[in-house]
């Protein structure tokens, strides 16, 4: 956790120099509190003061990154417990787990499917992002066939799951090239995996017991014997004791800057779920409550698309609102006598709205409005989206020059604005459309003339 | 050095208010057991930190007119019994609601404009079929809100049923009703703590007990908004906990109607490959919305397919399970 600024003057010099070109030590501390300074603007500090400042302003959470070629996971960095508090900024990597005992062959064709998934929203590609390999034979040989073949399926970074340091071995030599995550190093295995780790340049999973002590006791072991990149499985199981765990390692690395828990965590979802559905709804908790990278047993579509919508939305940063620009948009080549909706910039609002109109296959301008980046009813309840600006919008779109009727269709949710719009926009026809997207195209094909 | 980790505990100094829905034979009702909600001590299932004496609970919406509307994979789902509101209500309770969410929608001026008669028998109807505390909505319009859900609270007089909605502009006839025959009332407000917060100031300045009054934060599903749901409903939950008594009514999230009417749950034809099975992706949907505003501090979610009834249930078990 960060120093205060007094926190940071007693650490330096106190002689009020002038050389880093403020006026007294305090006024520099309060700068570097505030990151507006650079420390090597000293030319007095101690070297202890130094390391003390240097490890006070490393992130509390390790940043960790896995690697296939032009594909990374970066996962940790986080700073708040809640997003509003500011927001969440590295989401959860969404990892689909195949065993060794598929065969190759069946690894291939997974693997592919995986890599290959590929769906849009809101203007963004989302994809999964990586494979875990686990050895549930047990046999090296096979383990070292299976991260092979699931490496034909291009740019996709790997966890190497098993207990065995022989296989672990010999699954790295497979990923070779890469930075995959080794998982786990336990109690009973811990030097050798720390040592595998080591030479590969890889991070490398901590699993416990359910106990945080012990956790913390065997990251000091894997740390001692030269691990940094490290990830936590906190050995729990079920969705009760998996939240705990979480919020406690969140609580821990935050409010008690606790470095040796300050590492991001992987929870596998599909463990203990009685069935596909159980697996998606804790996958749903462990994106929502912490985890840093979350493993799916379950990866066709109808499961992926909503986790991915889901990861999207607690990632999105509360404090900037996904917009558009506010300006006219031209639908299926409207002609003059095409229908005018408007609504507001919200990015949400502008994809339900332009989808639903392309959809239709009906000939539309759209007006967006700037509301400042938020939905039809907040906005209004805000104020943002009023008849004033909606007349501004109009009047500054150049419209009148493009269209030969004056009919402007508001959103069903704000019909109370179509007398006060009446009075702003003289000789306009308000209209009031439908209330939900969704029943645009009825509207255009059925009510608008 | 072995390392000593403190677990990191809260002090919160309030709690969210207990709640009851529904009375029984003891209390002057007809209803085969309450259901108590809210009383949390702490943030949702955080059994480590403090009390969570109450599960949240699964209310089933059932309309009283076939939902021509709704997806086919609901219609599919409940079959014949959407065609009547009391066998519907019925079949809810065998597949394991803790409560009965009636929505009037024949009363809406579109949908045949039933109004005060027809309400009353509804009521009457449904509540002699099953034995779960009851929820009635309103259609959404004012005028014909305050007309079907006066009739109602006269109707299930005793039986401690909650209103729906209350809303800024409109809530005094409906408060009034709810003083008068002893019920509950849903306040609900657009996504935003302060406008909660002096919704409830209003309807207590009626004198409605602040144990009669949920709250209804406005539920965007998934991929529409949920996070600006999860986030107020974060900060509502954690300015209970600290004290603030306007924010410590239990919430209600309308889960079943946000998610089925979102494109992903409506439709099936023109969409993409990677959407997934229309049946499946569709119930995830459902799924996914509660789950995610359970884990924010809903304390009860109105779903609608059956399937997502059961999910929702055994994940409630299992985060229950401290």
């Amino acid at each position: 956790m960060a120093l205060s600024g007094l926190e940071i003057y007693k650490l330096l010099p106190r002689t009020n120099c002038k050389k880093c070109g403020f006026p007294t030590c305090l006024a520099f501390a309060m700068k570097l509190a505030a990151k507006q300074a650079e420390l090597s603007a000293c030319p007095t500090v101690s070297d202890e003061a130094k390391a003390a400042l240097e490890a006070a302003s490393a992130p509390p959470i390790r940043l960790i990154t896995l690697s296939a070629g032009q594909k990374k996971i970066e996962v940790g960095n986080e700073t708040v417990l809640f997003r509003h508090e500011k927001t969440f900024y590295h989401q959860p990597g969404l990892i689909v787990r195949l065993r060794d005992t598929l065969g190759a062959e069946e690894i291939k064709r997974a693997a592919a499917e995986a890599a290959g998934y590929s769906v849009e929203r809101v203007g963004v590609r989302l994809g999964l992002d990586g494979l875990a390999i686990e050895n549930a034979s047990g046999d090296p040989a096979q383990f070292a066939a299976a991260v092979a073949a699931a490496r034909t399926a291009g740019d996709m970074p790997l966890v190497l799951v098993s207990d065995n340091p022989a296989a672990i071995k010999a699954g790295l030599e497979k990923a070779a090239g890469t930075t995959p995550l080794i998982y786990a190093a336990t109690e009973a295995n811990w030097q050798e995996m720390a040592a595998s780790a080591v030479a590969a340049k890889a991070p490398l999973a901590v699993r416990g017991n359910g106990d945080l002590n012990a956790l913390a006791a065997l990251v000091e072991k894997v740390k001692g014997a030269g691990v940094e990149d490290i990830v936590l499985d906190p050995g729990v199981h079920g969705m009760a004791a998996n939240l705990a765990a979480q919020t406690q390692l969140r609580r821990l690395a935050l409010k008690q800057n606790l470095r040796i828990l300050g590492y991001p965590t992987i929870v596998f979802a599909g463990d203990g779920a009685a069935s596909a559905g159980d697996e998606i709804v804790a996958a749903a908790q462990a994106i929502a409550k912490y985890a840093g990278l979350v493993v799916l047993d379950h990866a066709d579509a109808a499961t992926v698309y909503p986790l991915l919508t889901l990861r999207q939305n607690i990632y999105t940063d509360p404090q900037k609102p996904i917009q558009v620009s506010p300006g006219l948009y031209e639908i299926n080549n409207p002609k003059p006598e095409s229908a005018l909706l408007v609504t507001t910039n919200f990015s949400l609002t502008y994809f339900s709205v332009a989808g639903e109109v392309e959809g239709s296959g009906q000939p539309a301008w759209l007006l967006i409005c700037d509301a400042e980046g938020m939905s039809v009813l907040t906005s209004w309840a805000a104020g943002k989206f009023d008849a004033e600006r909606i007349a501004k919008a109009v009047k500054a779109s150049g419209i009148e020059g493009k269209i030969s009727h004056k009919k402007l269709v508001i959103p069903g949710l704000v019909a109370t604005l179509s007398g006060e719009l009446e009075e702003e926009l003289p000789g306009w026809e308000i209209r009031v459309g439908p209330r939900e997207a969704i029943d645009i195209p009825a509207y255009l094909k059925n009510v608008w003339k | 050095m072995p390392v000593t980790v403190n677990i990191p505990k809260e002090k919160w100094t309030g709690r969210v208010r207990e709640i009851t829905l529904g009375a029984t034979s003891a209390e002057g009702g007809t209803r085969g057991r309450k259901v108590v909600v809210g009383g949390e001590a702490t943030l949702p299932f955080l059994h480590f930190e403090g009390q969570i004496p109450h599960r949240p609970v699964i209310a089933v919406e059932v309309q009283d007119r076939y939902p021509n509307d709704w997806s086919p994979l609901l219609l599919e789902a409940w079959g014949e019994v959407a065609k009547d509101p009391a066998a519907w209500a019925k079949k809810a309770e065998e597949l394991g609601a803790d409560l009965v969410a009636l929505a009037l929608k024949s009363a809406s001026p579109e949908a045949g404009n039933t109004g005060k008669a027809e309400a009353t028998a509804t009521v009457q109807a449904v509540l002699k079929a099953t034995t779960l505390p009851l929820i009635v909505y309103g259609p959404g319009q004012a005028e014909k809100d305050n007309e079907v859900l006066v009739a109602a609270a006269e109707a299930a007089k005793g039986e401690r049923i909650v209103l729906g909605n209350c809303e800024d502009k409109n809530y005094r006839t409906i408060v009034a009703a709810a003083l008068a025959h002893g019920q509950l009332v849903i306040a609900k407000t657009p996504i935003d703590v302060n406008l909660a917060k002096q919704l409830n100031i209003l309807i207590s300045d009626m004198r409605l007990d602040m144990d009669r009054i949920l709250v209804d934060p406005t539920t965007g599903a998934l991929g529409y908004g949920v996070e600006y749901t999860y986030s107020v409903m974060e900060r509502l939950r954690l300015a209970a906990l600290t004290g603030d008594s306007m924010t410590q009514q239990p919430m209600i999230c309308t889960v079943g109607e946000e998610a089925w009417r979102t494109k992903e749950a409506k439709v099936n034809t023109g969409v993409p490959a990677a959407w997934g099975d229309w049946k499946a992706r569709s119930i995830n949907w459902e799924v996914l919305t509660a789950m995610t505003l359970i884990q924010a501090g809903a304390d009860i979610v109105v779903l609608r397919h059956p399937e997502s009834i059961a999910l929702v249930k055994r994940a409630i078990d299992q985060l229950m399970a401290g």
